[in-house]
Formats: structure tokens, C-alpha cells, sequence
């Protein structure tokens, strides 16, 4: 019962072939036996767990419970959660016990779902390993040596590692498609505007967007289905209506038209994860799709442009650390500037103070229109590379990552750790949405098919996913744990 | 565009970071890398691209003019480091 | 040398909304500290502005007001740096394209003549909130209630050419956003701020010379006094050789001085972007027609009106329509009287002197515009004389009766117009003074006339100030000069 995807688990609850309290009760005992290994939670909720469970409970003996009631789940640690420690991985918030829920938040709790807590993240969701958590590195399910990639790289693990069916993830530049990849987990970036942002904690406004880490396409139609929606509260969020996202799931594919980018399939791809990914396409050929290849001729400015645009709204974003309402706050502060200072330098870890600092110089005076006005420039001609793409074609495949997941402490150059992120962050700068699948492995590391759509075609994404998991069984794969 | 030690910690500064001289050496290597990299956008030919600072041609929405939020200092505060009478401490700003 | 001055100012108007720019907290102003500062003010992580519609809808009023440019999209940057009062570490503002564009002020100066003003731009944006230095055991105490109500600031150009222009600028800005009904104008409680950019340079000069910005100057009368002790400490300056350094400067009233905050080297590098929570504001045509139909007459107008069809002087009309409540008052006088220059004299005259002495607005008035219209109309119509309306108006003041009218019937003060009785009147006054009656009748013809005013005095005291005086001195000659 245990290891059900999410939506087996709903309908088993639904038929009463099991309760929450019991699935919550069995979950919460596999992360105590599991998780001082893995590291995938930095703050469990068992008593607020398991009260909301038999509520669900009682709900459902009422005859009253929703689809998604008695459901668990896990959060990044990146949603405010009131009454729940946040600490987005951070010192800075390690004591920073949230005043308010996060919309995404309220609407899952709307549902009815069970939060057995907080999972960990790279520090403000600035990495690609989850090494930059302040709460230590996180272990891939898979191999214990292994990264279980980032920012999301507690939800992915938790998921992976079967201490959740579900977990909410973000994605500012590959955060929810690289981690769900390297764990053999299905995880979706909606488009951005689809989710609130509200209560999320920021790292870079116009790219971070949130969305499901879960077994399978289906699981995370059922999570869209409760997350999306326009939110007042964010200028941002989209009035677009929400349509069923689980209605269109099994949608014959018959004339689908595939674009494989052929930059997505250049150097620096590791063979095993181009095998894989070519084995999926050919499914997707026996399924009736046709394949064509396209060009995204901007795609080796992604990076480069992010690296612009992200750290220098990070760096405003997070100038309201300063130690004076919340968080961390240095000893004995001589003066203001002292307060500041050293409050800011002890409370943020090495990769924050680098993109703080990045994103300070290419804003200052001088250097604005060289690096920011450019950056935003040529974020318009990425995103006109899929606008483009998607006149020829109605889905673009490729791999989500250009390697499987790497052991720990193996990438300790910036830079190169960057280039992790080469298939993913286009995507955030263009705003459209994208899933990672599991689609076989290198050795005993998973590989993620990642699939695009064009703005708003989520449903369409989730149907073409869940085409290839009907008849394929990558995601049913699970490491051996103990 | 090269960056230099006094780019570091004019940065710092702005960013209100307390950075040593060790700390600003390591920063220039790092950060020098990474705008090698970001320097490869100026070569490319932007000229008459409007910029892109969202990814939907979106509008702002308006919000009616009613006051929605209740007083929840305390509920606010709990998570200060340092209040007194209500306010929030910070040592004595000077004009 | 001759030397000349060159002002220009930044002028911050607290816009009246309910709640504040980017979220649901009130702008009431003087509650307790922090009651009034929710998530989105205190910058919590994770919270995300939404801008309040009244904010924008104020901004173009005036932006129509004073006939500006109005851009089809502005934009909101943040404006980066460090305060604690200013939560986010960056203030939400306009910079590179603003709600209101280029417009004109006009300005009364003095001598009755009038000067433009243009204004460069107007930019909404959010005021931060306040540091207290009471004794908090060596601290500061932050209070964020302010934090997030919206302002608009309105950049003048460097048009102004006297510490009196000037304050003449900024009555004028006071006018306008008052009548618009967009800010209280409440300079006391902050509602309007300013800071001002002064240089000179010599007479004939084209260049600028270089300014100094003299910040948070919150009064009238503080505008001129900062402006001129700036002038003469920059005249000095140069005219011993020295040189003006361009820095930002802290006007201190107690002292009477300016003094330097920092200089241009020291100034802040505020790191301007597009705020990425806050998408381009788009102004369709049939929004600011809208708005444009909700604008009120205007004090230009409102003057023009006044002088050409109610016939007033050009002092009258612009006192009158300075102020949107005296104006609104005076208009509500006329209209129950029907006579402008009447109503012009009372309200300038003994309204405003009573109002003065006793330290009240107009809009605290005890006497109602309905009231004094009531009273004027009893002058116009001769039911009573002048100085019976004085005691009218005393006793309206004092509440005493609830209409002129009241008062007249009660305390009998009806101007006495029958000449029959005040010809018997004038008898008894004749006969009770018989010496000088003598004496008129031995005067010149010159003498006669002033002693003419005793016999009126003495006919006026016997009617009880009843009588109508006119009437009374055209009797009282005809019968004296009949015994000559």
C-alpha cells in the first residue's frame, strides 16, 4: 500500500482498502527508519500529520471527503507554512517559523492532503545537487554516493525513496526536471503564471514557478488539478481557466508531431542518457507520433542569460534578510552596518553570497545595459525559438539532464556545475512548461525524458507523458532500500 | 568584462555582505568565471529586440481599494529578533 | 556679481486611499506601531505585491490635471538599498517610464502675476516607514504603519527663480491634489513632502550651476527658509573662490541652517530593474476618459469663472479658489443669496477673521455656507442693516438660533422702513437736542455735513440700530435743513 503512485494510493482511499492514518502511520515510520540516511526532510510534521489524517478520516466515513482527502505529501522547504519552520535550506531561516501559508499551501490543505513536512533544498533553490543546503546534502535513493540533483532535491528523494507518493517541488532553471531525472521520479514545471507564487520563498521572481514531484504523469495531473489557478495575491498568476487536467490523460496520440531540438543533442550528452531518450522517442513512434528535428539556435545563450537575469533578481529579492524583522541576526551588532553586514555573511552559505554578489555587479551603475538590458534581450529571442518551434511541432523532447546524477562532491567548480542545467533553463526564460519522465537508466542511474509544450498546454504535456508510461514501466522502478 | 578586487567588495558593500580580503580574492576567481561566461551575450546581435522582463505578455492586474489585512502584529513579531513597545530594535540609526 | 537662483523640486503627496499601495493594510495614520504593517508591508519572505486601483486612478487625475502626457504603459522598478525603515531593502517606484508625463503648473506669485511651472514627471511609489529615536537602551525602534502607503512625487523642472516661487509652487501642487480630493495635504502629518534642488549661477549664465538637494523640507515656510540660507551659503561660497560640491543636504528648522548628508562619491547606487512581481501597468483610453470625467472644476478655471461671470476682482477669485473648501463655501453662500460680491466680502472678511481667531477651518465653520447665505440674503433684501447683521452673525457663531432669520423675528432687529415712524423717530431726536440743533443750524454748509452724523448716531441708538441709515440721513437732512 505504501507504494502506490499517488493516484492508485487516492483511489484506494476512496474504495476504503486502506486509511489515511494508516498510510500516514507506515510513512512516518519509513522516514524515521530511512531518513537519517537520506536527508530528504528537514522538518517532519508527525502530530499535525496524523491529526489532519483522521480528519480526512472521519471526513470520508462522513461521506464528505474529495478526491485528494487523506492523501500525504511532502513540501519543499521554499512554502511558507504557517506554524512550520521554512528555512529555504538556509541558516538565515533557521529559526524562521512561518507566520502564513503559502496559497499553494492552503489550496493542497483545501483538498484535504496530509503534509508530513518540509523537505530539503538547496539554500534559496540555488543549486543543481542539493550540496548547498545549510541542513546538509541529500543522498539519491539510487546510490547513497550519488547527488539526488537540485534545487528539489529532498522532494525528489523522498518520492524516490517511497517516503511520500507525492512532494511539491520549484523550478527556476531545472529545479523540479533535474532532480525528478536523477531520482527516476515524473516531475512538472507548469507554465509560468499557471501556479501561485505566493508564499513561495523567492529566488528569482520571473522564472520561479511551482509544481508536483511524483511517480507518474497521472499523480501529477491529480496535483495540478489542486494547485493551479489564478491567486489575487500574485500580480503575476494567470485567469486562464483551469480545465481538468486528468480528463485528456488518455488521448489517443495518433498524428502527434515531435520536435527533437538537435542542439538538446550535442557535446557534452552522455551517451547512455542519448540511448535512452532515442529508445523513448522510437515508443512514442510505435505509439503513431511522428518525429522531426528543429532547431533552437539560442539554446547555448540559456545559460549565460540566466546567469544574468536570476542572480540579479535574487539579489534584490534578497536584500530583506538584513536581520531586523525575521531571521538570523548576528551577535551584538556594533551599528546598522554591522547588523547587516555580518548578519548577512553569517547568515547565507557560499553559492548565495556568489549570485548576490554577481547580481549586484551587473545591475550597478555602468554595467546595467552590458549585462541586464542584454540578458533581457536575448531572453526574447529564447523564447522565440520555441515559439517557432511550436508552429512546426506540438511537443519538443530531449533529455532533461546531459548526465545522470553525478557522486557527491564531484562537481565543486561553479561554473560546470551551471552547465547542469543546460536542457532546463531555457525553458524557465521562455515560460512555457515541461516534465521529466523516467525513461531508463546508465547502469543504476535513472535518465529523465524531459517534454515541452508550448504556454499552457499542460494537459497536452501530461497526455503525451502518460502515453508512454502506459506502456512502458520506468517509473515503476524502485531502488532497494535498507 | 574583467572584474576586479574593488568591483568585489564595492559589491559586497551595496549587498551589505561582510566580506574579509580572503573572502573578496576568491570571489574575483569565481565571479571572473562566471562573467567569462555571461560574457558570451555580447556578441550577439540584439540591435531593435524590445527586452523580455516576463515570460506572458501579461498586464498588471489592479486590486479595489479596501483594507483586507486585520492587525496581526503579534503574530508578526513572534518570529523578531528584537522588539520593544511594538517596534522593531536596530542599534541607533544615526541621520 | 549679480547672481541668480535656480529651484527645483521633488514634491511627495501621501495619496489618500484606503489601503495602501501594494496590499490590504490601512493607511489610517496614528495607530499603534505596526498594527497597521501586514505581510506584504513587513516584506515576509514569500509575499508579492498587487496594486491598489484608487492609487493609479489618483496619479492620472492629476497627471489630467495638470494637462500631462500619459503614457499608455509604465513600469515599476525597484530602487535598491539598504534602511531599516524600508523593509524589502528596495522601495517599489517608478523611474524609466513613469504613470504621468510632462505637464504645466501654474503658479500666483505675489504681485498678481502668474508664471508656468513645467513639470518633468510624475511617478507613483511606495513611502517607507519611520525610525524612532526614543531611548530604547541605545536603539532605534522601527515602526512600518507608513511603509507601503502610496505617494506620487511630482519632479518639477528647474523653473523656479526665488525662494518665493518657490513656496508659490508648492500652494499651487497643494491646491490642485486637494481639490482633486487625492491627498489630505496634511503637511504636518506628512502627507506632502518635498525636497529641493537649488543652485545658482550668474546672471546670463545658461549653464547650471552645480546643486546641492536639500531633503525633507515640510513646510511652507521651511521651503523658503531652507532655500534661502542655501542660496547665500552657495553665493558666499563661490564668491570667496570656493566651490559648490554636488551632495544632499539636511535642512534642520531649529538651527535655521542646511547642513551636508552625504556627497555625489558617498550617494547610493540604486541598481534600478523592472520589479519582477509587478507586470507593465496598461492605461486604456476609455479608463483615463473615465477618470478625466471625474476631475473637478479646477482652481484655474474655478478663478476664471469667478472673475468673468460672478464678476469678482482677480484678488477676490484668487483667494476664494485657492482652497477647495472656501471655494466650495463661497459658492453655496452665493447661491443662497445671490450676490457674489456680498458673499466675497463676508467669507473673505468677518468669516475669515472669526475663523482665525478661533483657529478653525473653514470646513469647522460653527456658521454653515446655508446660514451665512441666509443672513446675506436678509442684507441684500434690506430686512436688515449692516451692523445688525453683525450681531446676526455673533449669534449664529455662537449657535445660539438655528438661522438668520430666528434672530431677526426673535430679537426684533427688522430694519425700520416705514418713514412715518422713523419721521416721528426723528422728531423726538430734534426736539430732546435742542443746542445742537443750534449749532447745525449756525454751521456752514461743510460743518453741517459732519455734524449730521450725531443726529444719525443718536435716531439710530433710539430705534435700536432698526433703522435703515440711508433712510435715516436723507430724513434727517431734509428735516434739519428745513429749520435753517
Amino acid at each position: 500500500m505504501l507504494d502506490l503512485t499517488f493516484a492508485e494510493m487516492a483511489r484506494g482511499l476512496a474504495a476504503g482498502e486502506f486509511k489515511s492514518v494508516e498510510l500516514v502511520r507506515g510513512l512516518l515510520a519509513r522516514i524515521e527508519r530511512l531518513d537519517p540516511e537520506i536527508n530528504s526532510f528537514v522538518t517532519v510534521t508527525r502530530d499535525q500529520a496524523l491529526e489532519r489524517a483522521e480528519a480526512a478520516d472521519a471526513q470520508r466515513a462522513r461521506g464528505e471527503a474529495g478526491v485528494l482527502a487523506g492523501m500525504p505529501l511532502a513540501l519543499k522547504d521554499i512554502f511558507c507554512t504557517e506554524g512550520v519552520r521554512t528555512t529555504a535550506g538556509s541558516k538565515m531561516l533557521g529559526n524562521f517559523v512561518a507566520p502564513y501559508s503559502a496559497t499553494v499551501v492552503e489550496k493542497l490543505a483545501a483538498t484535504g492532503t496530509v503534509s508530513l513536512g518540509k523537505t530539503n533544498m538547496d539554500e534559496f533553490a540555488m543549486g543543481s545537487s542539493n550540496e548547498n543546503s545549510h541542513f546538509g546534502p541529500v543522498k539519491n535513493p539510487w546510490d547513497h554516493s550519488l547527488v539526488p540533483g537540485g534545487s528539489s532535491g529532498g522532494s525528489a528523494a523522498a518520492v524516490a525513496a517511497g517516503l511520500v507518493p507525492a512532494a511539491m517541488g520549484t523550478d527556476t532553471g531545472g529545479s523540479i526536471r533535474q532532480p525528478a531525472a536523477f531520482c527516476g521520479i515524473t516531475g512538472l514545471k507548469p507554465t509560468y503564471g499557471r501556479v501561485s507564487r505566493y508564499g513561495i520563498i523567492a529566488y528569482a521572481s520571473s522564472l520561479d514557478q511551482a509544481g508536483p514531484m511524483a511517480r507518474s504523469a497521472e499523480d501529477c495531473a491529480l496535483l495540478l488539478n489542486a494547485i493551479a489557478g489564478h491567486d489575487p495575491r500574485d500580480s503575476t498568476s494567470v485567469s486562464r481557466v483551469v480545465p481538468d487536467y486528468t480528463r485528456d490523460l488518455d488521448a489517443p496520440l495518433d498524428g502527434l508531431k515531435i520536435g527533437l531540438p538537435t542542439e538538446y543533442f550535442g557535446d557534452g550528452l552522455d551517451p547512455g542518457v542519448e540511448a535512452a531518450v532515442r529508445d523513448a522517442v522510437k515508443v512514442y513512434e510505435s505509439l503513431g507520433a511522428r518525429v522531426v528535428e528543429v532547431s533552437l539556435p539560442h539554446t547555448d545563450l540559456a545559460i549565460p542569460t540566466y546567469y544574468v537575469i536570476a542572480p540579479a533578481e535574487a539579489s534584490s529579492n534578497l536584500s530583506r534578510y538584513d536581520g531586523v524583522r525575521f531571521g538570523h541576526r548576528c551577535a551584538n551588532p556594533l551599528d546598522l552596518e554591522d547588523l547587516y553586514k555580518r548578519s548577512r555573511a553569517e547568515g547565507f552559505g557560499e553559492e548565495v553570497k556568489r549570485r548576490i554578489l554577481i547580481g549586484t555587479h551587473t545591475l550597478s551603475e555602468g554595467f546595467f545595459d552590458a549585462y541586464y538590458r542584454k540578458a533581457q534581450q536575448v531572453r526574447r529571442l529564447i523564447r522565440q525559438d520555441f515559439l517557432d518551434a511550436f508552429d512546426k511541432v506540438d511537443v519538443l523532447m530531449g533529455p532533461a539532464a546531459p548526465t545522470p546524477a553525478f557522486a557527491l562532491g564531484a562537481q565543486s567548480d561553479p561554473v560546470s556545475m551551471y552547465l547542469q542545467d543546460i536542457y532546463t533553463i531555457a525553458i524557465n526564460l521562455a515560460g512555457i512548461p515541461g516534465i521529466s519522465v523516467p525513461a531508463g537508466f546508465v547502469g543504476n542511474r535513472p535518465v529523465g525524458l524531459q517534454i515541452l509544450a508550448p504556454h499552457f498546454a499542460e494537459a497536452h504535456l501530461l497526455n503525451v507523458a502518460h502515453a508512454f508510461q502506459k506502456v512502458t514501466d520506468w517509473h515503476q522502478r524502485r531502488p532497494v532500500q535498507d | 568584462m574583467a572584474i576586479e578586487h574593488a568591483d568585489v567588495l564595492r559589491a559586497a558593500h551595496l549587498a551589505r555582505l561582510g566580506l574579509d580580503n580572503a573572502d573578496a580574492d576568491r570571489y574575483v576567481d569565481d565571479l571572473t568565471r562566471i562573467l567569462n561566461m555571461v560574457d558570451r551575450l555580447r556578441e550577439v546581435d540584439t540591435e531593435g529586440v524590445a527586452p523580455l522582463a516576463h515570460p506572458l505578455d501579461a498586464t498588471q492586474p489592479l486590486r479595489a481599494d479596501e483594507v483586507t489585512e486585520p492587525d496581526r502584529r503579534d503574530v508578526y513579531q513572534r518570529c523578531a529578533p528584537a522588539v520593544s513597545e511594538g517596534l522593531y530594535l536596530v542599534p541607533r540609526v544615526v541621520e | 556679481m549679480q547672481w541668480e537662483t535656480v529651484i527645483g523640486l521633488e514634491v511627495h503627496v501621501q495619496l489618500a486611499t484606503r489601503s495602501k499601495i501594494f496590499s490590504g493594510a490601512s493607511t489610517a495614520f496614528g495607530a499603534e506601531p505596526n498594527t497597521q504593517a501586514c505581510a506584504v508591508d513587513l516584506g515576509l519572505p514569500g509575499v508579492l505585491p498587487v496594486l491598489n486601483e484608487n492609487a493609479v486612478a489618483m496619479a492620472l487625475r492629476f497627471g489630467l490635471a495638470i494637462d500631462a502626457e500619459i503614457p499608455e504603459v509604465s513600469v515599476f522598478e525597484r530602487k535598491n538599498y539598504f534602511y531599516p525603515d524600508l523593509p524589502k531593502g528596495y522601495q517599489t517606484s517608478q523611474m524609466a517610464q513613469p504613470i504621468v508625463g510632462r505637464g504645466t503648473v501654474e503658479i500666483l506669485l505675489e504681485d498678481g502675476s502668474r508664471k508656468a511651472i513645467r513639470i518633468h514627471h510624475a511617478h507613483l511609489e511606495e513611502d517607507a516607514g519611520k525610525s524612532l529615536h526614543e531611548d530604547f537602551i541605545g536603539m532605534s525602534g522601527i515602526d512600518l504603519n507608513r511603509a507601503g502607503t502610496p505617494l506620487l512625487e511630482i519632479v518639477s523642472e528647474p523653473d523656479m527663480r526665488s525662494a518665493k516661487e518657490a513656496s508659490a509652487y508648492l500652494r499651487a501642487i497643494h491646491t490642485l491634489v486637494t481639490y482633486l480630493g487625492i491627498s489630505d495635504g496634511n503637511m504636518a502629518e506628512g502627507s506632502m513632502r518635498c525636497d529641493v534642488n537649488v543652485s545658482v549661477r550668474p546672471k546670463g549664465q545658461a549653464a547650471f550651476g552645480t546643486r546641492a538637494e536639500i531633503k525633507n523640507v515640510n513646510s511652507f515656510r521651511f521651503v523658503e527658509r531652507a532655500i534661502a540660507f542655501e542660496v547665500e551659503r552657495q553665493i558666499d561660497l563661490l564668491e570667496e573662490g570656493g566651490k559648490v560640491v554636488q551632495e544632499t543636504r539636511l535642512f534642520d528648522p531649529e538651527a535655521d541652517e542646511t547642513r551636508s548628508m552625504r556627497t555625489k562619491e558617498e550617494a547610493n547606487d540604486y541598481r534600478y530593474f523592472p520589479c519582477p512581481d509587478l507586470l507593465p501597468l496598461m492605461l486604456d483610453s476609455a479608463y483615463v476618459d473615465h477618470q478625466r470625467s471625474l476631475l473637478p472644476e479646477l482652481p484655474s478655471a474655478k478663478r476664471e469663472r469667478f472673475i468673468e461671470q460672478l464678476g469678482l476682482s482677480t484678488y477676490d477669485a484668487d483667494i476664494l479658489a485657492s482652497d477647495r473648501d472656501t471655494a466650495e463655501y463661497f459658492e453655496q453662500v452665493m447661491a443662497v443669496c445671490d450676490d457674489p460680491k456680498l458673499a466675497a466680502n463676508w467669507v473673505q472678511g468677518d468669516l475669515s477673521a472669526r475663523l482665525n481667531r478661533a483657529g478653525l477651518s473653514i470646513g469647522e465653520s460653527p456658521v454653515g455656507a446655508e446660514q451665512l447665505g441666509g443672513l446675506l440674503k436678509r442684507i441684500k433684501d434690506e430686512t436688515i442693516n449692516g451692523k445688525a447683521a453683525k450681531q446676526v452673525f455673533s449669534d449664529l457663531w455662537e449657535r445660539r438660533f438655528e438661522n438668520a432669520d430666528q434672530v431677526i423675528e426673535i430679537k426684533g432687529l427688522k430694519q425700520v422702513t416705514d418713514s412715518g415712524a422713523l419721521a416721528q423717530v426723528i422728531d423726538q431726536v430734534i426736539e430732546a437736542n435742542p443746542v445742537q440743533v443750534t449749532q447745525y443750524r449756525e454751521a456752514t454748509e461743510e460743518k453741517r455735513g459732519k455734524m449730521l452724523g450725531f443726529f444719525v448716531g443718536q435716531v439710530m441708538k433710539a430705534s435700536r440700530g432698526t433703522a435703515n441709515p440711508q433712510q435715516v440721513n436723507a430724513l434727517l437732512k431734509q428735516k434739519l435743513d428745513a429749520l435753517c
